[in-house]
This record gives C-alpha cells, sequence and structure tokens, in this order.
C-alpha cells in the first residue's frame, strides 16, 4: 500500500538536510526516486532523505506553551544578558 | 496559547496541527484541491503537442513544462494532504465531477501556436494569481507557491519567446499567432472569476488571509501588464474597447463574458468530457503500475 513519505533536502554540501514536502510510494527506493523527480528538477540539492510520516514523532501545537517554557524564564543563556565594560573592545 | 485569530491578526502562518475552524478547513481544502487538479489537468492541452513540437529544442521544454505542471500538482495535493484528507478521495472527487478545475483548460489547443499563447496568457494569468498565494495563512500551501512560483516563471517566458518567433515568421504564421491570442484573450481574463460583485465567498477568504487581492484587482493587473506585451509581439488583443485611461493609469477594456464562464464552470465548455474522459482513463490504466509497486513493496524487494 502507498504510504506518505517526508522527503529532506540538503541543497549543498556544508548545510543541513531541510524539510520540502512529501510524497506517496510504496517503498524506500521508489520515494526517493520519486522524491528527486518531485523536489530536485532544478538541481535543488545533493542528497536526499526520505522519511515515514508515520515515524515522525512531533510536539503537539497545543503544548507548544508548556512544552517550551522552560527556556523562556532563562534569559542568562543569551550573551546579551551580560554587560560588558566599555573599554572590552570586542568580546 | 497562540489562537487561530491572534495567528490571522498577526499575518502569521498557520501549520497543519493548529487548531483552526472548520469553514477554514473546508475552504483550504476545496481550493487547494481545485489548484490541484488545474496543473494536472492542465498537462492536457499541452501535452496534446509534445509529439508535434516543430523541434527538438521545443520538444525539450514543453516536456520539461508539463513535468513542472504534473510537479506542482504533486506539491499541492501534499498541502491538502496535511489538511486531514486523502489523496484517493481527492482525485475521486475529481473523477465524478465532485471538485472542479480551471476552466481555462477546457478549450481545445487547435494549432502550435496555442501552446505559445497557453504559456505567454494563461501562465502569466497564473502567475499574477499566484503570487499572492505566496502569503497565504496556510504554512504548507504558501510554501508550495514559492516553488511553483519559481518554476512558472519559465513557463511563461518560454511561450512568449515561441510564440515571438511565430509572431515575427512568415504571413502564415503571424496569422497562426493572431488565431491563438484571439481564442485565448477572453478565456484568460475569465481565470480570475467572476467580478467582485458576484464573488461570494472572497470576503471570507480575505478576513481569513488565504485571498489578498480581488479578482477584479487581479484581472486589471494582468490586462495592464499584458497589454505592452502584445505590442512586442506585434499581435492586437481582440478587444475594441481597450483604451489606456490617463487618469487611472491603467486600460480600460470590454465586458468578460461571465455567461460563458457560468457555462464552461458548470461543465459546458468545448472540452469538460474529454478532459475528464482522458485522466480517468489515464488513471485506469496506470493502475497496474501501482499495483506493481505495491507488490514489490509487500514482498520485501524480493524478485
Amino acid at each position: 500500500m502507498s504510504v506518505l513519505w517526508e522527503v529532506f533536502v540538503r541543497p549543498r554540501r556544508g548545510l543541513a538536510h531541510a524539510h520540502v514536502g512529501s510524497l506517496h510510494a510504496a517503498d524506500a527506493e521508489t520515494a526517493l526516486r520519486n522524491a528527486r523527480d518531485v523536489y530536485t528538477r532544478r538541481s535543488e540539492g545533493v542528497s536526499l532523505w526520505v522519511v515515514p510520516a508515520s515515524m515522525i514523532t512531533a510536539s503537539s501545537p497545543d503544548e507548544q506553551d508548556s512544552f517550551f517554557e522552560p527556556a523562556g524564564d532563562k534569559v542568562y543563556r543569551h550573551p546579551t544578558f551580560y554587560e560588558v565594560p566599555d573599554a572590552v573592545d570586542q568580546m | 496559547m497562540t489562537t487561530f485569530e491572534q495567528v490571522i491578526e498577526d499575518l502569521g502562518r498557520v501549520e497543519p496541527r493548529d487548531a483552526m475552524p472548520d469553514d477554514y478547513r473546508a475552504t483550504l481544502i476545496r481550493q487547494i484541491a481545485q489548484h490541484a487538479h488545474s496543473e494536472i489537468i492542465g498537462m492536457q492541452p499541452e501535452g496534446a503537442w509534445i509529439t508535434r513540437a516543430p523541434s527538438l529544442r521545443r520538444k525539450a521544454i514543453l516536456l520539461a513544462k508539463v513535468q513542472d505542471e504534473a510537479g506542482h500538482g504533486l506539491y499541492l495535493y501534499a498541502a491538502a494532504e496535511t489538511l486531514g484528507v486523502d489523496r484517493a478521495d481527492l482525485l475521486d472527487a475529481l473523477h465524478t465531477g465532485r471538485q472542479k478545475y480551471s476552466s481555462i483548460f477546457n478549450y481545445p489547443s487547435l494549432t502550435w501556436a496555442d501552446v505559445g499563447t497557453i504559456g505567454w496568457l494563461v501562465d502569466g494569468a497564473a502567475i499574477v494569481n499566484q503570487v499572492p498565494l505566496c502569503r497565504c495563512s496556510y504554512g504548507p500551501y504558501a510554501r508550495a507557491m514559492v516553488r511553483i512560483c519559481k518554476e512558472e516563471s519559465f513557463h511563461q517566458r518560454q511561450g512568449f519567446e515561441s510564440l515571438h518567433a511565430l509572431s515575427h515568421g512568415t504571413p502564415e504564421q503571424h496569422a497562426m499567432a493572431q488565431d491563438a491570442l484571439d481564442r485565448w484573450w477572453w478565456p484568460a481574463l475569465m481565470m480570475f472569476g467572476p467580478p467582485d460583485s458576484a464573488s461570494p465567498n472572497s470576503e471570507r477568504s480575505t478576513a481569513w488571509g488565504i485571498k489578498r487581492f480581488s479578482n477584479d484587482t487581479l484581472r486589471q493587473r494582468f490586462v495592464d501588464m499584458t497589454v505592452p506585451q502584445a505590442a512586442v509581439l506585434g499581435l492586437r488583443i481582440p478587444d475594441d474597447d481597450l483604451a489606456w485611461n490617463e487618469e487611472r493609469g491603467s486600460w480600460d477594456f470590454g465586458e468578460v463574458d461571465f455567461a460563458e464562464l457560468a457555462e464552461v464552470v458548470a461543465g459546458r465548455g468545448p472540452c469538460n468530457a474529454e478532459r475528464i474522459a482522458h485522466k480517468v482513463r489515464a488513471d485506469a490504466e496506470g493502475a497496474w503500475v501501482r499495483e506493481a509497486a505495491d507488490a514489490y513493496a509487500a514482498s520485501g524487494g524480493a524478485r
């Protein structure tokens, strides 16, 4: 049975694979070929990943606030939290 | 928690698993599916000319263009599926007439000049319609439109170049180009839909950030862009009322026959039956390929 695959493309060496869309295919090899034809007709990539959509575990948008809340009150994780004397030119 | 209303108000993007009103979801499914169907049916008028292209260069270009249309259909079906519909159901809705596709593809492509004219006018009108959709409030649709718009530019240019070669060719070739423009001009203007005064769903779609400009605004934009291009081609736009309006800084143009548009949308255009019959036949004739792929996958790749 044809299943849904998520497609990830590495645009060029040195960059990470990024999600570009999805497609249907019966097996992984066909999914890869279809991904090439659907998402890289103009040399948009040098590497492709296809992943069965059912294998992805995602965070829920309903819980977005509570899920990501722990990072919200830790401004000291950012360099701009700290004051540096003017005498220090670059840091 | 960010609500749907806040996202829309902030001109943000709604993503697949977000809560959204049922009507918003239904409107998007209908619009994206209709858009996908248009890309797929849109392969037919030009696909008919692949074997008859006048040179290897034109044939390679036309093949690439028609392949792009298939790709656009696939991006859009994938975007529709993020809203919880099944692709097989959408195709069934197309095959049985429960969902529509753009009325423009129900006109025949009679000569080679039609292929260039379709690229220039039909893809040109599609670009005017589609560019604002790149900022549509539904993320997957907007992202698909960004990809599509990048590729449409090639479609329009190759059409213009092809038509330019004909309009500057022999008198017979010029006449063929003029004849194609005469037949496609008004149907191209109909691609922007009914006039604003008779477009019942526009207001809600605008409020939801799905639609950014009115049908008449986009139609005028297309006319203003296209009139100077026709002059470069040396072809006459078949509209006696076409005149530059200094005050508006726009071209005035004649009355679009919206009764004809309604007829074609209702299924009574020149090629409606032929287009769907061809699509249903292609689907049936390709069934064995899908079944073979499923059987191969089920066997775990054993030969």
